[in-house]
């Protein structure tokens, strides 16, 4: 007879709070971290971030990405270095946000937004080109007509990349260890990093820490930032 | 005046009026039951899904409530397949086969009318007439014999798809109805041994004044019907028929755009006949209490629809709760629980009328009759032991269980 109880759990469900949400009419707060549409960065002074390295094509799990890096031209540079990416396509049909591009990429060129509804009427829609995924001249993502932009969903579109990147060290807590970006300058440090301590300064703590600063070392300065690069001003 | 006065209305001859009121039973009982159909789908995903904390229909109009009808819009517009191995002409007949036996059986249900200080009798157009389409003298039977002729729609339509789950699904589904037909009408045999009579309304009119035979009857005739309607109507648990994950769809697998929706719509038919079928037997009918004098059949319809959503509220909680029986445990509820008992509380219920009747002490009837039907319990087991054990059947499963022990053994000391 044990069975009735069932029917006891099923009855008390009735009455039970519902954690579903009526979706399109009714949206949840987004996280800040959360795994969107791809934007490619640009540093403050309007050169692009990516090298056209193609680690992220190399790495990325759907082989959504394709790249193709090029020579800067001298006279008027891309990217700064020697090489930037000429062709840049991710196809959003094979796309699975598991953010291993953004992880991987030396120059924090791409990261993602926190844009999940895009939906494409054309397969040809749903493969992003440079002219897509790059940030236009105010540093904000450009918005496609299908997409669903809301208000405040570009000023996330690094939270993952600044996650992971790479100050997991305690003796790089409240240090900014990602670079700037244009229209947003450096953004702040995150959360449950605190603040640095006032006689402690950059250079210092990595020669102190010696273990720890040779394998964590800031790609911005290692890739040639920008000369105004000033990673204590959270100001652009 | 003959064996078709159906209904007191019709007692003076045939007239203009009597046509009217008989047009507008029929239309009124037809569009009932669509509608009912209709709500009765939503209710049940409704209330499936709220017990399984989820939300379930919620576009289609207010709370979703016209879902139904846009699922029957849209499987009107699909495309109507029939596999090239099919028969024909059977494969298209069998969901109206299935389908027709469900609408009329409601004709012959109650649903309204005053039976707690009167006969139970409307007055329309200056005749007094049932609240129900007929009141034939064998309208129990005539139940019983609709809902053995669905099995037909099921069998054929199984047979006909030329597939090989549909046969399945409806040669389990006629084993299925055929087993429990049998325990559907002992039980009700004890409703008729109360009423005297096969008419519904002679049976409603026998409860009148909470005279109920839930309680009349003695609660097991009540159980044992509502189980074995559950698996006449191939509801969960017993929905070994249409067993999604075993056989696809079960009798239904080939069946697309309208016809799987007169399927579906036969199906769930059922459930709201049925339901009034175990509120008129066992359930008073439209009995209840009257609370104004002026037109005091509306309170019949009331009470009637209020026992109904209650019965087709237990039809969904079932389907909610219960996990579906093996198709061994099926047969063995059915014919080894289910007939036993309803065929020992009807002879029970026989003995006492019979006692009643010539003045004997109830007390030693009871008594007599429970020794008698332990002896009768008794001796049928012995017999299916001895069966057993002369075909080879009992030393095979003892055999089995000596393997299982075995091979159990040496996993333990691994």
């Amino acid at each position: 007879m044990s069975f009735l109880r069932g029917f006891g759990v099923t009855f008390h469900k009735l009455f039970e709070k519902r954690v579903t949400t009526k979706y399109p009419a009714e949206k949840r707060p987004k996280p800040e971290r959360f795994h969107g549409r791809h934007v490619l960065g640009r540093y403050p002074d309007g050169m692009e971030k990516c090298i056209g390295c193609e680690l992220c094509a190399g790495v990325c799990p759907a082989k959504c990405i394709y790249v193709r890096g090029a020579d800067n031209p001298p006279d008027s540079p891309v990217a700064p270095g020697e090489r930037y990416g000429y062709v840049y396509e991710i196809n959003y049909l094979r796309c699975i946000h598991c953010d291993l591009c953004v992880e991987a990429c030396p120059t924090e060129a791409i990261t993602e937004s926190k844009l999940f509804e895009f939906s494409f009427t054309s397969r040809s829609d749903a493969i992003y080109t440079k002219d897509e995924l790059l940030v236009d001249d105010d540093g904000r993502p450009r918005q496609m007509p299908w997409e669903d932009w809301r208000e405040g969903d570009d000023r996330h579109t690094s939270a993952w990349m600044r996650a992971t990147s790479p100050s997991g060290s305690a003796a790089w807590e409240g240090r900014a260890a990602w670079s700037p970006e244009l229209g947003y300058g450096l953004r702040p440090a995150e959360l449950g990093q605190a603040a640095e301590g006032p006689g402690q300064a950059a250079g210092e703590v990595r020669e102190s820490s010696g273990e720890t600063g040779s394998s964590h070392s800031t790609p911005t300065s290692a890739l040639g930032a920008p000369e105004d690069f000033d990673p204590e001003s959270h100001e652009n | 005046m003959s064996v078709f006065a159906l209904d007191p209305a019709y007692i003076g001859g045939f007239g203009l009026s009597e046509a009217l009121i008989l047009i507008i039973k029929v239309v009124g009982a037809f569009g009932l039951l669509l509608v009912a159909v209709m709500l009765m789908i939503w209710f049940e995903r409704k209330l499936v899904g709220d017990m399984q904390n989820r939300i379930g229909p919620a576009r289609a109009g207010p709370w979703g409530i016209l879902q139904t009808l846009a699922d029957g819009v849209k499987l009107f517009f699909k495309e109507d397949l029939r596999p090239a191995k099919s028969d024909r002409l059977v494969y298209r007949l069998a969901p109206y086969m299935s389908l027709v036996p469900a609408f009329l059986v409601f004709s012959v249900v109650p649903v309204g009318g005053n039976f707690t200080s009167g006969d139970g009798t409307v007055t329309w157009f200056g005749n007094s007439t049932f609240l129900q389409v007929a009141d034939p003298h064998v309208g129990i039977l005539l139940v019983l014999a609709l809902s053995s002729a669905a099995v037909y729609g099921i069998m054929l339509a199984g047979w006909s798809s030329g597939s090989k789950y549909s046969l399945l699904g409806s040669v389990r589904a006629s084993a299925q109805m055929i087993s429990y037909e049998a325990a559907l009408g002992l039980s009700l045999a004890a409703v008729l041994l109360q009423a005297g009579s096969l008419s519904t309304h002679e049976i409603v009119a026998a409860q009148g004044g909470w005279n109920w035979n839930l309680w009349v009857t003695g609660l097991v005739p009540a159980l044992v019907f509502v189980i074995a309607a559950t698996a006449e109507l191939n509801r969960p648990p017993f929905d070994l028929v249409e067993a999604e994950q075993e056989l696809v769809g079960g009798f239904h697998t080939e069946y697309s755009s309208i016809r799987f929706a007169l399927f579906f719509l036969a199906e769930f038919m059922n459930v709201i006949t049925m339901s009034a079928i175990i509120v008129t037997l066992f359930l008073g009918g439209p009995d209840g209490p009257v609370l104004t004098e002026r037109a005091s059949w509306i309170w019949g319809v009331v009470w009637f629809f209020v026992k109904l959503v209650a019965l087709l509220f237990m039809f969904v909680w079932f389907r909610a709760t219960l996990p579906r029986l093996r198709y061994d445990q099926l047969m063995d509820v059915g014919w080894k629980f289910l007939i036993p008992l309803s065929l020992g509380w009807l002879l029970l219920l026989g003995a006492l009328r019979v006692g009643r009747d010539r003045g004997w002490n109830t007390a030693a009837v009871v008594v007599v009759c429970v020794a008698a039907g332990a002896a009768a319990g008794v001796l049928l087991r012995l017999a299916v032991r001895s069966g057993r054990r002369e075909s080879g059947e009992l030393a095979d499963a003892e055999a089995d269980a000596g393997e299982a022990v075995n091979v159990g053994e040496p996993e333990k000391g691994s």
